[in-house]
């Protein structure tokens, strides 16, 4: 199990290593001057001169980048250029409202999904079953940002339960705060229940399927005992991953989601970066988000080897 | 004949015939304003309604597909191009280095949301509909590697591959003639998922502003126009909304359908 986890571990690295290249490159290099990018087409050369000196442009490409990284892991993700507040500051702030987005999104997710899945795998072919699955159609093809407009209309414009937008803040208390992100979190979860349900429906019909099952019901075990008792543990494994790699699309999603609530989160900050040439602040968001994504498919990983021993083994 | 196929095909074949006639026929002018006519509910004359610069929004929707149709299409014909021959080289070379550095490629591509790709793209390049395409092109690229690359594995210790072999075909022409062929249906399959994805990929992009540009009529930018007067002119969102739901709805019945067809024992495995 330890070498499991370090051979992971050192994959982790990897992977954060060569994408913070890839970030650092995209964006210092590829568009030729950041300053003169930033600055716009009539900046003046001594302006230019002091950006280069502030954004560290003047040193090589790897002293650049070592400076960058190493900032990073100190928690210095430099200066914004328009705001001229440290990058950390501005990305502690608002990921007190994306992450609880994200989450309150996986958990609604996975409490629709679940009860969803296991309903029409045990009912298979039945009514129940053709309408989950129907409904798991439309809820993939549905644009989530479109879906969020529906719900404004519905639920904020005609029935006045829930604001259109905006974040009450977490000091006005949690439930008030929790209210104005419901909406963008079903939103967010919607599509992702539908995926989830119909991954969780065909790993547990595929388990239903497997002889352990027979011979737990041949044992006299009902076919709910034999459903909750044996299959479910066995069909989680696949619908885990799942999960994982959904946290990627929900923190991309949350960004498109973030903008049509107008929640100052990261994902606003990342639009209002671009269009004010803030390229620190882009840079910076992107690779944290990419961390994320890259922590959260590691830990999903190991959860996985503590669940499955064959997992362990084989690896 | 399979039912899924039939209502996917309908569907998305009526989108892409709208694209199609909008090229020598649109019931208004897309680029004109009329504001005696602004805001219009639907009506005989406008069976859409009409926005905020008079504009027909049924119009606009037919030149919108055509937008949607291209970056989707180009998308997967980027991701199809670049990742099928990747795909075959990892498969016909195994555990090489290659093989080693294409696997570890995609799975960086993989851990980049897609959006984040398409945002740091526009960002130093530009929002426009070219950057749009590249960026959902290039998240599409590992989707096929990946897919040929397990399916042209098992398709190597095949006994014609042997056969081929033994004749003295070298590995890329082997690829090309034998496991390419079969591994066809994989990828029209996946093909149009990753269309349906690309579709909705650009509308989500063109949303935010980051695809593509005025005046090109978008789906996802007739969304975003209409988002601060759909509360008291809602059919603004509502027909951008329900074109991009059914286009994306029928290509993904049509792939599952023409799973189902293409591959039985999918259906069999599938239940």
């Amino acid at each position: 199990m330890l070498r499991f986890v370090l051979k992971r571990l050192v994959s982790l690295w990897l992977s954060l290593v060569v994408a913070s290249v890839v970030i650092f490159l995209f964006v210092e290099v590829v568009p030729g001057d950041p300053a003169a990018y930033m600055l716009g087409m009539n900046a003046q050369e001594d302006t230019l001169n002091a950006l280069r000196e502030q954004l560290g442009l003047n040193g090589s490409l790897l002293e650049r980048y070592l400076s960058w990284v190493g900032g990073m892991l100190r928690g210095d993700f430099g200066t914004s250029y328009t705001y001229r507040t440290p990058v950390s500051e501005m990305i502690g702030e608002r990921m007190w409202i994306s992450l609880p987005l994200a989450v309150f999104a996986l958990a609604l997710s996975t409490l629709i999904a679940f009860p969803a899945g296991i309903w029409a795998a045990s009912k298979r072919g039945s009514i129940a079953d053709v309408s989950v699955m129907s409904l798991t159609q439309l809820g993939v093809a549905i644009p989530n940002f479109w879906f969020a407009m529906l719900m404004v209309l519905l639920f904020a414009v005609n029935l006045r339960w829930f604001s259109a937008g905006g974040f009450a803040g977490w000091d006005v208390g949690f439930l008030p705060a929790m209210k104005s992100l419901t909406l963008p979190a079903v939103a967010l979860a919607l599509p992702q229940a539908s995926i989830l349900a119909r991954v969780m429906r065909s790993s547990l019909l595929d388990t239903l399927g497997e002889d352990y099952i027979r011979t737990a019901r041949a044992k006299g075990l009902s076919r709910r005992q034999a459903l909750w008792k044996h299959a479910l543990r066995n069909a989680l494994i696949p619908v885990l991953t799942i999960i994982g790699l959904q946290f990627s699309f929900l923190m991309a999603g949350a960004i498109i989601i973030e903008n049509v609530f107008f929640l100052p989160g990261l994902g606003r900050l990342v639009f209002q970066s671009i269009s004010a040439r803030d390229l620190i602040v882009v840079e910076s968001v992107v690779m944290l988000l990419v961390f994320a994504v890259i922590l959260v498919n590691f830990l999903v990983d190991v959860a996985y080897a503590l669940v499955d021993p064959r997992l362990r083994v084989r690896s | 004949m399979n039912r899924a196929l039939i209502i996917g095909a309908v569907l998305s074949g009526a989108f892409a015939l709208a694209a199609l006639i909008s090229f020598v026929w649109v019931p208004y002018d897309v680029t004109g304003v009329d504001i005696a006519n602004r805001l219009k509910a639907p009506s005989l004359g406008h069976l859409f309604g009409t926005d905020h610069f008079g504009r027909d929004i049924f119009s606009m929707i037919m030149v919108g597909a055509r937008t949607s149709i291209a970056v989707a299409v180009v998308a997967v014909g980027i991701g199809m191009l670049i990742g099928i021959p990747l795909g075959l080289a990892a498969a016909a070379r195994k555990g090489s280095l290659l093989d080693e550095l294409i696997m570890r490629g995609n799975d960086l591509v993989f851990a980049f949301p897609s959006l984040l790709i398409a945002i740091m793209i526009t960002a130093v390049f530009g929002a426009s509909a070219v950057n749009a395409i590249v960026a959902i092109g290039i998240f599409n690229i590992p989707v096929f590697a990946r897919l040929v690359r397990g399916a042209a594995l098992s398709l190597w210790t095949k006994d014609y591959v042997l056969a081929a072999r033994v004749s003295g075909k070298g590995a890329a022409r082997i690829s090309f003639e034998h496991i390419l062929p079969n591994v066809t249906n994989l990828l029209i399959v996946q093909g149009t998922i990753q269309f349906s994805l690309g579709i909705l990929a650009e509308a989500g992009l063109s949303y935010v502003g980051l695809g593509a540009q005025p005046p090109t009529p978008s789906w996802g930018r007739m969304l975003a126009e209409s988002q601060t007067m759909f509360s008291f002119a809602p059919h603004l969102a509502i027909f951008p909304g329900l074109a991009i739901l059914l286009t994306v709805l029928g290509l993904n019945l049509m792939g599952d359908g023409l799973r189902d067809v293409l591959d039985p024992r999918l259906r069999r495995a599938r239940r």
